[in-house]
């Protein structure tokens, strides 16, 4: 139930970009929503990260996958352990680019006769892989509408993309991945019945916002073509900052861009808002110093100490009656 | 905690990149918009305006076919118009220039047809 009241909501709001449109919502759908959902997008963000950032980090979090620098002759895992800051860096940076946590990711069955097994589940790690880098392929590309001129690189990634010139327009590679890979991700969540039972709407409709996106941006290239100059003229009037809707955008394009709207305005308030926490996550981006450094709890009390010295002081005279010897004298 | 310098930092450097087209535009000044030029007299092309704009691509693909594959030379336009396929002949006696018609659009979206890896782009007349 929860897949299928995302997918309808995916496709009532691609619906209501498509209608609304059409019936005099132009500058709504293309220009004012826009607008909106980008505002939303920079200051939610900000203020998720500034949040964060504001947040006491008391100790270094030493929960690793190697061995930490000691001994000369032990030898220490510097990537998986790092001790100084550089390799810490290091390891956030491969966790962006690699996603080395997922690596990880096991898989655990009751097999027939109750054997009780745990193996190797790269699937999640390939196609999480596959999905975000076919879909910043797939942003750096859109730069052709929002760039004037269109800077090298983005040529250059078109045509990496379209290497296998297959087609009219040419395919591009990351919009089958794309599509495949995202589709692998939702049947993921189906088809395991425990996956299914944690599975909440928060996973399913980004991915079925996704999608939407996704294959209303397929349909706009390969089947329904857009007018793309007059497109172009509707994204450098916004980021120029003196909007107006050309003549000649097709509906499809407004329903592909209220997704987008959508997608930015429901992205920091969402688990999509972890493009940006994947930095901060205490586990990777700590280095393992705790036995070079000493790291002070910015947020303890004084410590108000009572010494020996002044405890005698203080029991002076019973201490005295009862005979016991002092320190003082 | 401590690497709040750190952590703003790169907030900014993000945002800054996101907003990558916004400088640019403000740097650019207004853009300019393509302007194909055409020498004719006729209201249409083979198909009306829109759908030209549209799927020129996939015409003139099926066009090559046409005529290199089964070696018909006849095309039958939607409102009953019949015309030759020919790119030289037919397309170029209204848009004879690729610098000033083809290119305009195509250097505005960077969008690079390779057709010219192999062949030699038509001469051009004005
Ligand atoms: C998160 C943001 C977006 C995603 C994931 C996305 C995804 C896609 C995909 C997968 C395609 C298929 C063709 C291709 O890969 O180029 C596409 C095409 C397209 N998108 Fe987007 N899109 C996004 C934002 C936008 C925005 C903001 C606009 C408004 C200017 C836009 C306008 C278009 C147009 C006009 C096409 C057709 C391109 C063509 O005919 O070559 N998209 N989109």
């Amino acid at each position: 139930m929860r897949v299928v009241w995302s997918l309808l909501l995916v496709g009532a709001l691609a619906l209501v970009g498509f209608f609304g449109a059409q019936a005099g919502g132009q500058a709504l759908f293309g220009i004012v929503l826009p607008y909106l959902a980008m505002a939303v997008f920079l200051v939610g963000i900000a203020v998720r990260v500034v949040g964060w950032a504001r947040s006491p980090v008391p100790f270094r979090i030493t929960t690793t996958c190697g061995q930490e620098r000691s001994l000369a002759w032990i030898k220490a895992s510097p990537l998986d352990n790092p001790s100084t800051g550089l390799g810490a860096a290091a390891r956030v940076l491969l966790e962006v680019l690699t996603f080395r946590s997922l690596f990880r990711n096991n898989r655990s069955e009751l097999r027939d006769g109750g054997r009780f097994t745990v193996s190797a589940d790269k699937w999640l790690w390939a196609a999480a892989l596959a999905f975000h880098y076919s879909f910043l392929v797939v942003f750096l590309r859109h730069y052709r509408f929002f760039a004037e001129p269109v800077p090298a690189v983005v040529a250059w990634i078109q045509g990496l993309d379209g290497f296998f010139q297959v087609g009219l327009p040419v395919v591009y590679v990351t919009d089958i991945v794309l599509v495949v890979a995202l589709g692998y991700l939702l049947w993921r969540r189906l088809a395991d019945p425990r996956l299914r039972y944690i599975s909440l709407p928060a996973d399913y409709f980004p991915l079925a916002l996704l999608l939407g996106i996704a294959l209303s941006g397929v349909l706009l290239r390969y089947v329904s073509k857009a007018d793309v100059v007059a497109v172009k003229e509707l994204a450098i009037g916004l980021v120029s900052l003196h909007p107006t809707v050309p003549q000649g955008i097709d509906p499809l394009v407004f329903a592909h861009i209220f997704l987008v709207s959508v997608l930015l305005t429901y992205f920091p308030f969402s688990k999509l808002v972890h493009m940006a926490g994947v930095f901060l996550s205490p586990t990777r981006n700590l280095a393992n110093d705790n036995r070079m450094r000493r790291h002070i709890n910015p947020w303890n009390p004084p410590i108000v100490g009572h010494t020996y010295a002044e405890w005698e002081h203080e029991f002076h005279d019973k201490l005295v009656a009862s005979g016991i010897p002092l320190d003082e004298e | 905690m401590r690497d709040r310098g750190l952590i703003l930092t790169g907030l900014t450097i993000f945002l800054a990149l996101l907003l990558a087209p916004v400088w640019q535009a403000a740097l650019r000044g207004s853009a300019r918009k393509p302007e194909p030029k055409i020498v004719t007299k006729a209201k249409q092309c083979v198909e009306p305006t829109a759908e030209m704009r549209r799927n020129h691509m996939q015409l003139l693909n099926t066009w090559r076919d046409t005529v290199v594959r089964r070696d018909q030379r006849t095309y039958l336009a939607a409102d009953g118009k019949t015309v030759t396929m020919s790119l030289s002949g037919t397309c170029m006696s209204c848009h004879p220039n690729k610098k000033e018609f083809c290119d305009a659009c195509h250097n505005y979206l960077a969008v690079n047809p390779y057709c010219w890896e192999c062949h030699i782009e038509p001469k051009e007349k004005s």
